[in-house]
């Protein structure tokens, strides 16, 4: 969409009465408007039209982040403090973050390569044209299809008494007896790639749309190989939106909260499984704080994986389109 | 009379469907695809439909319909998705409308606002919310606040299938041809511009609808007995018909991603709406 | 430098023949267009002889031996697409350098050769440049430098200029042309352009439907076009349904007024003729007041005029029927629409086809 020019003139042309000139700024004010210091009844109410839902916004996501921030970095009478935040450095809390991460690593690497492929199949595989449709919309359910009920059918399918655990035993493989369980790290991370897999197809399929049959073509009548053209081209090119992918995938495995509860009944030692027991007081903490700093160190990681995402998202549009 | 020009070429076109056969690679792909994600429904519908050692019917779901503590969540998380979808139209339209029109400027801190649900997890964003509902502790007391909640959760595909439906359809020149023949602000969003993004307001209504009913982290830890919840004290209890349930719940997914895709379809190849939720 | 042989080259697609039997051969150092409506079957033909597609039959000669076996990596053809082919992660430089690198040169070599080529088509200053940040006439230049950089026994061209300005696509043209004829190199152009085809080719070979309807030369295509649609594709042309009256002479209609044409036309005396009269060909003179119809000369009436700069197109409406003609545009100035004119044409200009 272009600057919208007409606006802004239609704005300052109207004519500016002193009073009103003289109201304060708003706060929220960017770039572009903050160089015109005087503004008219017009502007005041064209910028009114926005604060229903800035106003929302603020007070149902952006207060409560505020809030929990601050208590983080607050003693109960109101001094700074760093303690909430060491506190997730050690003991179980440690672990929680470890366990968290490996998991989001696994499903979010596991569960992207395993998209990249089944997109590439879709998109260049020279299949009929019906699966792209299918495969989207399967995508849309599947990606949706989370949480409790997920954790249900990976129970009926790999719990002790799953589907596909009594088939494996009827072959002799007996997954149970070999340290599997549903709420292991592999059956999580299994679990997990049931969104994660969809998500990286819906999110790597335009780009690998964007991969332009003339770059191979050209690769190729310049003498290259089929693995020549995917080191020199097809990854370079590939890679921002492939990074850009699998962090997506990090954090939302990383937010995972009814999934994991889910499988385990809370017996999972996961960061947003800690946040829930803390909130609802099952367990017995001496540090109430111990909540909001647990939630702050989840909202940076899962921040600096949207922002990563976001950044690598912009690099991959230059050559991408 | 024979004078011809020659014709424009069309657009460059993209990969050739050529009339080869697909390779192995590309079918052994799709099928891992299918079964991975056929398997677990075929044993969680297998397992639903058990009603002895090998007897199948439709005793679980029978009782599970019987249930009533199923309709009164199902119904009370089907009251909450419409008054999330509600609320989120009436406060997301007539912005993005206005930003749009009036605001171009605004756009980039409205696409950053958008994005932001996804940064809080539902987990942080309940502690944050805590925090608030302590000093103002009446709010907790109305099961509506959920709806309010909600729509924050679903606040990216709200807006960003507005922001395509409004992108698609040129909102100021339509704006200004209305106004041209006289009519005043409110009836052009009611009856010019409205009618042209009712494409984008019901897929952000579908995905709403898919977010909601399967919504369990904020309802289970307000709680709230909504679906989720039921589902997951069923699953405590009871393994067949939360096997059941399972399946209910994947084909109300299903259903609303069905919608989505239709929509989508009738629009042709229109910019299609992101299309994934997060109620892990 | 090489020659280029296409034998009945046939290729199908599913039910769709996308090539029927194209014979076509390219001399050492020439430069062939294939020409023709979107959808004849030019990109096929380019394709099958870059290897990107195989022949249902036919034979492929370089130089007199049958490639079709060699893949296309091998076949040592420069492509240059219709447009975004270039590696959008090398820089200019790195672009024209691939084929050399695949062909494991040694890296100063391929360095020299990059800025040569560059230079050659006038890049030497955006040597470091990502193709983002190119306009798309020097996207498609370092497009150029990097199929000429291989040496190619042979340049393939897929409507390269296309996707371009018209002003940057004339430019670009005459640009291609000359280095084509500086480097010898015999090339294959596609192009739907007829324009185009007319300015850059030695010859051109007009095809519709996957057939080939005509070889020749660019003037010889302009004047003497074998097939009506030879004749339509190529330039503006009048045609009518006719009657050949004697070796000079035919009639055009139910008109009584005979056109002397030039003898040697091959239709025979009485037979049905397709009439064919490019716009220059036909003069106008004003009548005014109700004179007469000079002799030699049918009646007509200037309906609109289209200014081109030089030439005037002018639509009439005639004895014949409705017919255009190119007039100077200072002659045009005199003959407003509405104007009573004498329409004469030119023996010289007029084509017959025996229907
Ligand atoms: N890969 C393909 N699969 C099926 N049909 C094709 C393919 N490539 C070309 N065709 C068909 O072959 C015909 C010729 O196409 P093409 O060579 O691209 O024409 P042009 O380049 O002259 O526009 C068209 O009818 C086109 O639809
Ligand atoms: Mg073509």
């Amino acid at each position: 969409m272009p600057e919208d020019r007409d606006t802004v003139s239609s704005v300052s042309l109207e004519t500016v009465s002193p009073l009103e000139a003289r109201a304060p700024a708003l706060p929220d004010e960017p770039s572009g408007r903050s160089r015109r210091p005087r503004m008219s009844r017009r502007g005041v109410l064209t910028w009114a039209g926005v604060v229903p839902f800035l106003a929302y916004a603020a007070f149902f996501l952006l207060i409560p982040v505020v809030v929990l921030v601050f208590k983080t970095f607050t003693t109960a009478n109101g001094g700074f403090t760093l303690e909430n935040v060491r506190a997730l450095a050690s003991g179980q809390y440690r672990a929680s973050f470890i366990a968290s991460i490996q998991v989001s690593i696994i499903s979010a690497i596991g569960g992207g390569l395993f998209g990249l492929f089944v997109a590439y199949a879709a998109v260049r595989g020279r299949g009929p044209r019906f699966i792209q449709p299918l495969l989207t919309t399967f995508c849309g359910v599947a990606s949706n299809f989370a949480g409790i009920p997920l954790a249900f059918a990976f129970i009926a399918t790999l719990g002790a008494n799953g589907v596909v655990t009594v088939l494996l035993a009827d072959v002799g493989l007996h997954i149970y007896s070999h340290g599997f369980t549903i709420f292991s790290l592999a059956g999580l991370s299994l679990t997990y790639i049931y969104f994660q897999l969809p998500l990286m197809i819906l999110v790597i399929a335009p780009s690998l749309e964007g991969l332009r049959v003339e770059w191979r073509e050209a690769a190729e009548n310049l003498g290259a190989t089929q693995s020549q053209y995917w080191w020199r081209i097809g990854l370079p090119v590939l890679l921002p939106s492939l990074a850009g992918a699998m962090v997506l995938l990090f954090g939302n495995a990383f937010s995972a909260y009814a999934t994991p509860y889910a499988l385990s009944g809370g017996g999972i030692n996961l960061v947003p499984i800690q946040i829930g027991q803390v909130l609802s007081g099952d367990v017995v903490i001496t540090n109430p704080r111990l909540g909001d700093s647990l939630a702050f160190g989840m909202i940076c990681i899962v921040g600096v994986t949207v922002l990563a995402y976001a950044l690598l998202q912009r690099r991959a549009a230059r050559w991408l389109r | 009379m024979a004078s011809v020009a020659a014709p424009a070429e069309k657009k460059a076109r993209r990969a050739p469907r050529e009339h080869r056969r697909p390779s192995f690679w590309t079918i052994f792909w799709l099928i891992m695809a299918a079964l991975y994600f056929l398997i677990p429904l075929y044993s969680t519908l297998q397992f639903s439909l058990e009603t002895g050692q090998h007897s199948y019917g439709f005793k679980w779901y029978g009782q599970t319909f019987a249930d009533p503590m199923f309709r009164t969540s199902f119904l009370f998380s089907l009251r909450l998705a419409v008054e999330t979808v509600i609320i989120g139209l009436v406060l997301m339209v007539p912005t993005v409308y206005w930003v749009h029109l009036r605001l171009p400027q605004l756009r980039p801190l409205m696409d950053v606002v958008s994005i932001l649900p996804f940064v809080v997890p539902p987990v942080a964003l309940v502690v944050g919310l805590s925090g608030v509902f302590n000093v103002l502790p009446w709010m907790l007391s109305n099961s509506q606040i959920l709806a309010f909640i909600y729509v924050i959760l679903a606040l990216p595909f709200t807006y960003r299938s507005l922001d395509a439906g409004m992108r698609a359809i040129n909102v100021k020149t339509l704006t200004e041809a209305a106004q041209s023949v006289g009519a005043p602000g409110w009836k052009t969003l009611l009856f010019v511009i409205l009618p042209n993004i009712r494409t984008a307001m019901l897929s952000g209504a579908f995905l709403t609808l898919a977010i909601v009913m399967g919504e369990y982290t904020i309802s289970s830890l307000l709680l709230f007995n909504t679906f989720a919840v039921y589902m997951y004290y069923i699953g405590n209890t009871e393994a067949q018909p939360a096997a059941a349930l399972a399946i209910i719940s994947f084909t109300l997914t299903w259903g609303a991603m069905m919608g989505l895709f239709l929509l989508s379809r009738r629009r042709g190849r229109g910019s299609s709406p992101g299309v994934t939720a997060v109620s892990r | 430098m090489a020659r280029l042989d296409l034998h009945g080259i046939h290729k199908e697609f599913g039910e769709v023949t996308a090539l029927a039997e194209l014979s076509l051969e390219v001399e050492s150092g020439e430069l062939v267009s294939l020409l023709g409506p979107s959808g004849c079957g030019k990109t096929t033909a380019l394709r099958i002889v870059a290897g990107f597609e195989q022949p249902t039959r036919g034979e492929l000669l370089v130089d007199g031996s049958d490639v079709i076996p060699v893949p296309a990596s091998k076949r040592n053809m420069g492509m240059v697409f219709q447009a975004y082919s270039l590696f959008p992660n090398m820089t200019a430089r790195q672009n024209v350098e691939f084929g050399l690198r695949m062909r494991k040169v040694a890296r100063d070599k391929c360095r020299a050769r990059a800025a040569e080529l560059l230079e050659l088509v006038g890049l030497a200053a955006r040597v470091d440049n990502y193709p983002h940040e190119l306009s798309g006439g020097q996207q498609q230049r370092v497009a150029l430098a990097r199929a000429l950089a291989i040496e190619p026994a042979i340049l393939l061209l897929d409507e390269p200029l296309s996707a371009l300005d018209a002003k940057v696509r004339v430019d670009l043209r005459q640009q291609i042309r000359h280095v084509q004829q500086r480097l010898g190199i015999t090339t294959l152009y596609v192009t739907h352009d007829q324009e185009e085809a007319l300015s850059i080719s030695d010859r051109i070979a007009v095809m519709s439907d996957g057939n080939l309807e005509q070889v020749g030369a660019p003037a010889e295509i302009y004047r003497s076009p074998h097939t009506e649609f030879v004749a339509n594709f190529v330039g503006l042309m009048n045609g009518f349904d006719g009657r050949v009256q004697a070796a000079d002479m035919v009639t055009i209609g139910s008109s009584e007024r005979p056109i002397g044409v030039h003898e040697g036309h091959g239709c025979t005396a009485g037979g049905r003729v397709l009439v064919l009269i490019r716009p220059e060909s036909v003069q106008l003179e004003e009548l005014v007041d109700g004179a007469a119809v000079p002799d030699g000369a049918f009646e007509g009436k200037v309906l609109m005029h289209t200014f081109l700069g030089s030439v005037t197109r002018m639509n009439l409406s005639s004895d014949v029927g409705d017919l255009v003609a190119d007039v100077p545009s200072l002659r045009a100035l005199t003959m407003p629409p509405d104007t009573r004119v004498g329409v004469r044409v030119d023996p010289a200009g007029v084509k017959l086809l025996a229907r």
